[in-house]
């Protein structure tokens, strides 16, 4: 039955993680994400799982890496600069295509940077991170019930195209409370073939591993992979689309600035200004068909980001660059208020991009 | 005809890609030995290192992973954790276990993690072409210590085992080497019983085997192993340097 709770993001992310039967969480402590690490620390033994605090985040996503080598579904959680490290794991990963849950609670950079809510990770999710030609599906929820629901999504979807799911949150959806309701879901288990698990003498010994010395080999790799993403580019884009029936101006945001954006939305439509919302749900495969469309049919796009502007760069390309983009955006911790956002709209209703 | 010597079914029918004269392949015998010898190649899983051994992946018949450089041991932490019935190895040179993986070798042995180390130390980084490793010895010629490794610049060579033993955690840390007949026997013993140790649930086992590198060594495989005699031995001393089990049984 459903059941409707009241749970900081954070929180929900790791009882969402429980519920999709992961039993195994590696992780290191940073802000603002720990709350994840300590509801699993509390949680997991409770249910035959396992948490483990590893001595550093490039050994948590290690561990991450050995566990789901052995097909188990597994997860770790972290902050911007701890995601930096584990960037070396996700390329391992990625490059050994095998199943994993990364959490990135962002937080201001570059460096240390700072502890509060930022978007400032886009290019570093959705570009890539770490070294290689490699791709993760990177969902970024709105709400502490999205946490919850692309959290069971990315578990299912790495399972199904043994990628990497990430969700890339930010300090503001992992801090805040809201009304949440549990779905009771199916868990969909799929056949791991490939899982180290012990030959058993049966079969011949699976080996996971990223290395091929011959170039012809690893290019061959690379383009069968390529054809794995591009089957989740054409059937996995997730996004929500608010007034844009008759949008003139179409704002682009996701996570908490898309909140934000909603109310600017709303406050410009009270002032004759015919704006509408693109929210991607998923950074990677980026809504593209979503912003061509929109592309035909408005007059501009904002851009709306805590960030110095890294989406923007893929609104522009999916929008084939056919109408102005401006970009609204606060960085390092800071976030617009929806007059800040609304100013720019109404800048753009008077062709001012 | 009755066979009196054959490869171990745990070791692949494939040619090994080590320079002539390298002990890598006697060690990979020995671990294969005792896999064999135990009955558990069906239930092992190994992991492989960033380094010479890299591709042993294609060599022990296990199921087998290949870690990023140094990670090894937290790679066998997350499959050992996830799957506690099988038996978890990893294979690893002194650039990876005592450079750039000293965090996740001190961490592991730390925790008490119930898998078995095999760390081969031949003073140098071999794949890269004969690189000063964290164990080359005081005044080792290499291609990053031309001079003589400088103890005042680049400081002194760490003794992994000795270390590990200031620890309360883990079972198991030995050296042993592979240099002699006699030698490589009483390695044999010391790798089956770290495997024995985990089979039993015992934890960390860390079998340190102190090996040659004769052709970034610039020796002839005779002349290096003499080396390791006369130079290495005294420096990185055969020995126990922690058995926690065996304390206990003389209590």
């Amino acid at each position: 039955m459903a059941e409707r709770v009241l749970m900081k993001g954070n929180e929900a992310i790791a009882e969402a993680a429980i519920r999709a039967g992961c039993r195994h969480y590696f992780g290191y402590p940073i802000t603002p994400q720990t709350e994840i690490a300590a509801y699993m620390a509390k949680k997991l033994p409770k249910v035959g799982g396992i948490f483990l605090q590893a001595e550093s985040e490039i050994a948590s996503i290690n561990m991450v890496y050995g566990a789901a080598a052995t097909g188990t579904r597994v997860m770790t959680s972290s902050s911007s600069p701890g995601i930096s490290l584990k960037s070396e794991g996700l390329s391992y990963i990625a490059g050994s295509d095998v199943p994993a849950l990364v959490v990135n609670v962002q937080r201001g950079g570059p460096g240390l940077g700072g502890i509060q809510p930022s978007q400032s990770d886009y290019f570093q999710a959705t570009k890539g991170g770490g070294h290689g030609d490699y791709r993760m599906i990177v969902l970024a929820p709105a709400s502490v019930q999205e946490m919850a629901s692309l959290t069971m999504k990315g578990f299912d979807l790495a399972d199904k195209y043994n990628m990497i799911s990430m969700i890339l949150a930010d300090g503001t959806i992992g801090q805040m409370m809201e009304p949440i309701t549990f779905e009771d879901a199916e868990v969909a288990t799929y056949e791991k073939p490939w899982a180290l698990t012990g030959t058993e003498g049966k079969r011949k010994h699976n080996i996971v591993n990223s290395l091929y010395l011959k170039p012809d080999e690893l290019e061959a790799k690379n383009f069968e992979r390529f054809e794995k993403y591009a089957i989740v580019e054409e059937n996995e884009p997730m996004w929500e689309e608010y007034m844009m029936e008759d949008a003139e101006i179409c704002v682009v945001a996701f996570g908490i600035a898309s909140r934000v954006a909603k109310n600017a939305v709303v406050a410009a439509r009270a002032e004759g200004i015919k704006a509408g919302l693109i929210r991607p749900i998923t950074l990677w495969p980026f809504p593209k068909k979503a912003l061509a469309a929109a592309a035909e049919k408005v007059n501009g796009f904002v851009s709306v980001e805590l960030s110095m502007g890294q989406m923007i760069e893929d609104v522009r390309l999916a929008s084939g660059c056919k109408k102005p983009v401006a970009l609204c955006n606060r960085a390092g911790g800071m976030i617009p208020s929806p007059d800040e956002v609304l100013e720019s709209l109404r800048k753009a209703q008077k062709g001012e991009y | 005809m009755a066979v009196v010597f054959q490869k171990p079914k745990s070791l692949a029918d494939v040619p090994l890609h080590y320079c002539p004269g390298c002990p890598h392949g006697i060690i990979h015998r020995l671990v294969a030995e005792a896999l064999d010898e135990l009955g558990i190649e069906g239930k092992a899983i190994g992991v492989a290192p960033v380094g010479c051994a890299v591709m042993a992946y294609d060599y022990f018949t296990c199921d087998m992973i290949e870690a990023p450089h140094g990670r090894a041991p937290a790679v066998a932490t997350g499959i050992k954790r996830c799957r506690p019935e099988n038996i978890v190895f990893t294979y690893q040179g002194d650039g990876d276990l005592a450079s750039i993986g000293m965090a996740e070798t001190v961490h592991s042995a730390a925790r008490n993690e119930n898998i078995t180390v095999i760390f081969v130390n031949n003073a140098i980084y071999g794949m890269t072409g004969g690189q000063m490793a964290p164990t080359s010895l005081p005044g080792q010629v290499t291609q990053t210590s031309p001079y003589g490794r400088d103890v005042n610049h680049c400081g002194w060579p760490i003794r992994v085992c000795e270390m590990l033993a200031t620890l309360e955690g883990p079972e198991y840390v030995t050296r042993v080497a592979v240099n002699n007949v006699k030698n490589v026997k009483n390695a044999k013993k010391a790798i089956k019983k770290a495997f024995q140790n985990q089979i039993e649930g015992k934890g960390f086992s860390l079998v340190e085997v102190v090996s040659a590198c004769p052709t970034n060594w610039g020796m002839t495989p005779q002349k290096a192993l003499e080396w390791v005699e006369s130079d290495m031995l005294p420096y990185y001393p055969i020995g126990v340097y922690k058995d926690r089990s065996a304390a206990k049984e003389e209590k």
